[in-house]
Order: C-alpha cells, then sequence, then structure tokens
C-alpha cells in the first residue's frame, strides 16, 4: 500500500521541476494520509460482502 | 469504447478488482462527507452504479480512479439534494485518535478531519486525491474532470488553509452547518459538478 503513497502525487513525467513538496511538509500532511489509511485498514463491513456477494445476480 | 458485452471471466475480474477497491473507496467517502453511515451508504451505491455500468471500464486501467469518479458525482448529487452536510463524525476521529499508539502524532486527528471538512468541497477533495489517495496531479485532474492547474491549485490552496488552521488552532466549529456557509458550498459544487469526470463519461 504505501507504494502508491511515496510522492505526494507528485508527477514523476514531465522535464520540468515542481514545486517540492518536501520544502513544506506540515504536521497534518502525515494525519492527513493516516486518516485515510485508517479506514483502508478497517475490517469491511458485512453490508459490503453481502452487497457483493449479490452483484453476480444482479443482471 | 467497451459496449461489447463481457464474458464471464471478465466479469469474475471486474468484480474482483471492484471488490479491491472498497476500502479505498471508503476512506475517500469518509473524506468527503464525514460521517461513516453516510459514507458507506455512498459507497455501496457507488458499487451498485459500478456493477451497472462495468462495460464502460476499460480493463487495464486504474478501478480506483473508475470507481472514485462514480463516487464523486453521486456525493456531488447528494449534496445538492441536501443530503450531506459535511458533518463531523466524534467517533470515528476518537477511534483512530487511540488506534495506533506509539507513533509520534503533533496534530490530533479529529482536528485534522475537523479542519478538512471545513474546506470548500473542490478543495477537500482536491486534497484527499492527492494527499490522502496517493494520485498524481495528473490523476486526480481526470477523476475531476479539470485541467491538471486547477487540481494544483486547489490541492495549494487546500493545503495553506490547513497550515493555518492548524498552526494557530482557528478551526471553526460549526462553518459548515451555518446556512450562509452552506449555500455558498452548494454554489460552490455546481461549479465542481460541470466539470464531471472525464473517466465517468456516460
Amino acid at each position: 500500500m504505501t507504494s502508491e503513497h511515496t510522492s505526494e502525487g507528485k508527477p514523476v513525467t514531465g522535464g520540468k521541476k515542481e514545486a517540492t513538496p518536501d520544502k513544506e511538509r506540515p504536521d497534518w500532511a502525515h494525519g492527513l494520509r493516516r486518516l485515510y489509511d485508517s479506514v483502508v485498514e478497517e475490517e469491511l463491513p458485512d453490508s459490503f460482502k453481502d452487497l457483493l456477494s449479490q452483484l453476480d445476480s444482479k443482471d | 469504447m467497451g459496449a461489447e458485452k463481457r464474458t464471464a471471466s471478465e466479469k469474475a475480474d471486474f468484480k474482483r478488482e471492484l471488490t479491491e477497491v472498497v476500502p479505498h473507496l471508503r476512506a475517500f467517502a469518509r473524506g468527503l462527507c464525514g460521517r461513516a453511515d453516510m459514507a458507506d451508504d455512498l459507497v455501496q451505491e457507488t458499487l451498485l452504479k459500478a456493477w451497472a455500468a462495468q462495460e464502460r471500464f476499460q480493463p487495464g486501467t486504474s478501478m480506483r480512479a473508475w470507481t472514485f469518479v462514480i463516487l464523486r458525482n453521486a456525493y456531488l448529487t447528494d449534496m445538492r439534494r441536501n443530503r450531506f452536510r459535511g458533518e463531523y463524525d466524534e467517533t470515528v476521529a476518537e477511534r483512530v485518535l487511540t488506534a495506533p499508539a506509539g507513533q509520534e502524532e503533533p496534530i490530533h486527528l479529529s482536528d485534522m478531519h475537523r479542519a478538512l471538512l471545513t474546506l470548500p468541497p473542490e478543495r477537500r477533495e482536491a486534497l484527499l486525491l492527492v494527499g490522502a489517495g496517493g494520485f498524481s496531479y495528473e490523476e486526480a485532474a481526470n477523476i475531476c474532470g479539470c485541467a491538471v492547474g486547477t487540481i494544483k491549485s486547489r490541492v495549494g490552496r487546500a493545503r495553506a488553509a490547513l497550515n493555518t488552521m492548524l498552526a494557530d488552532g482557528s478551526i471553526p466549529k460549526r462553518s459548515i452547518e451555518d446556512d450562509t456557509a452552506h449555500r455558498a458550498i452548494l454554489e460552490e459544487l455546481d461549479d465542481v459538478a460541470a466539470g464531471q469526470g472525464v473517466a465517468a463519461r456516460s
């Protein structure tokens, strides 16, 4: 998961350098990612498992 | 493109990929609308829509980006129907705060979340996509259906606003439920919705 979370989404392509995010990486930037990751890591509620298992019969 | 019927194995692939992105959809939705129950409703709606539209998904492209567009459009529609007011979910924040101890965390995540929810929606989503979801500016621009420069400027403004709020602790308490603020947000939403994500053109 961390692999796609590396460079703050800084584009790697393109010749010119973007403003470096490193120069201002405030404390909260880390918190923002943790907010997101904490939800990603939650166990999936049963309602989702049910919904996913019912999808096939939907068409 | 992709109008042809999918084979059973393509459907199985689609479903597997769709299943894999559910946690990300939940995280994005939670960041957007702030309340866990509403966010999950939104994700369920998204999954049904994605399933119904699966023939428009191009295998090999990013399922996460494709479904985020669907979720985002569903969110914007619901917002305009007044379902979400960016309410802050205290219980989630509490749980997040107490979960993984041991790491030095100078910022309270509940403050973080609350500050995030005071941002105008288009800045909030830009920051969520780039700063939390790990999308590149280009990918985020694709999801939001706007220019890369627009995304950069939204992310920049969102960062500046959070810097200010979190540095001096001036997080507005209830600005989102304030009627004037809410109306302003809805007006901005119309602008955001005008640039419907290109990836989900239908």
